[in-house]
């Protein structure tokens, strides 16, 4: 029994490892990349349009519903990276009922990557929206006292992203594999079933806390200003 | 007792302790949070879907609490570094 993918090797050459996380998640990757680019190629604004076309307008408006709701107002400008993330962790998910397929997030090393780029991705855009000046007077919000608070809770927020979900993905996994030694017949699909619903909530709130934490990064001067005005 | 059984059994004890506490706390916690949401939503039917992702995003939040009790001991159990070492020490001689 293995924690994660990282520990499955295929192939070694030197300080160069090939391991199943890595080719998983290329496995998901070009298909969807692929995928894409095959609807997109054409798309029609007639009436009649393909299934897949259908399919994808349906996805990325909810996804666009969901930011916006959030607060993050031009949300086509924030879809690229939060509805990637959202795309890749469930299809991550749902594709965990692939006989042999071990969902790339459930290890470590990918899951800290999407957190790892939500932390840099949170001050770029909230640098681009207020400016340098602005955005880093946010962090000695309301007294320079509270400053260390302040980068402590960046770093440690990204680490609770990442854990959270390699901790969802990989107790599913694990759950099913204890299972399967002492119930092997029902019980392990009942789990199954129970895991692709974590997954697909997984898949949102992690998508969901990424655009809270954008938001959080864009928005704070202005609403700063708000609740003074309101006092 | 030498120190190879004494790692397992710490391992093993701790990381049964880990799992039991680190359930207690966010059960009650989860409990709470859907017995307010659902008086909420016989309440006000109307905002079902906005109470309805507020509790999912709240129950992801206080389950990862758990999530990460488990995580612990799992790595206690599966990928104990302490166990490791020891392990290769016992090999080297």
């Amino acid at each position: 029994m293995h924690l994660s993918p990282d520990e499955v090797v295929f192939w070694k050459y030197g300080f160069f490892k090939l391991n199943a996380t890595i080719v998983y998640t290329w496995a998901l990757m070009i298909p969807l990349v692929v995928g894409c680019r095959w609807v997109t190629s054409r798309l029609s604004d007639q009436i009649e349009r393909s299934n897949w076309q259908n399919f994808l307008e349906i996805i990325i408006t909810g996804i666009i519903g969901q930011i916006e709701e959030v607060g993050l107002k031009p949300a086509r400008h924030y879809l690229s990276l939060l509805g990637t993330l959202f795309l890749f962790v469930a299809v991550c998910s749902l594709s965990s009922i692939i006989p042999g397929f071990e969902p790339p997030t459930g290890s470590l090393s990918t899951t800290t990557a999407l957190a790892l780029t939500v932390m840099v991705a949170a001050p770029i855009y909230g640098i681009s929206k207020q400016g340098i000046g602005s955005y880093l007077k946010s962090y000695i919000q309301p007294t320079i006292i509270m400053l260390p608070f302040n980068i402590i809770s960046e770093v440690s927020r990204t680490l609770a992203l990442a854990v959270r979900l390699f901790g969802n993905m990989m107790s599913g996994g694990m759950i099913i594999g204890i299972l399967m030694t002492i119930t092997p017949f029902i019980f392990p699909i009942v789990m199954t079933v129970l895991g692709l619903l974590t997954g697909m909530v997984q898949a949102y709130i992690f998508s969901i806390l990424a655009a809270v934490y954008i938001a959080a990064a864009t928005q704070s001067e202005k609403s700063n200003s708000e609740n003074q005005q309101k006092v | 007792m030498d120190s190879m059984t004494l790692i397992a059994v710490a391992s093993i004890v701790t990381s049964g302790i880990t799992t039991a506490i680190g359930s207690v706390g966010p059960a009650l916690g989860e409990g709470r949070a859907v017995a307010t949401a659902l008086s909420s939503l016989a309440q006000q039917p109307d905002a079902s879907p906005t109470i309805t992702r507020t509790l999912f995003v709240g129950l992801a939040m206080i389950e990862s609490t758990a999530i990460y009790c488990f995580v612990v001991s799992m790595i206690l159990i599966f990928a104990n570094p302490f166990w490791n070492h020891m392990l290769a020490q016992m090999s080297e001689k």
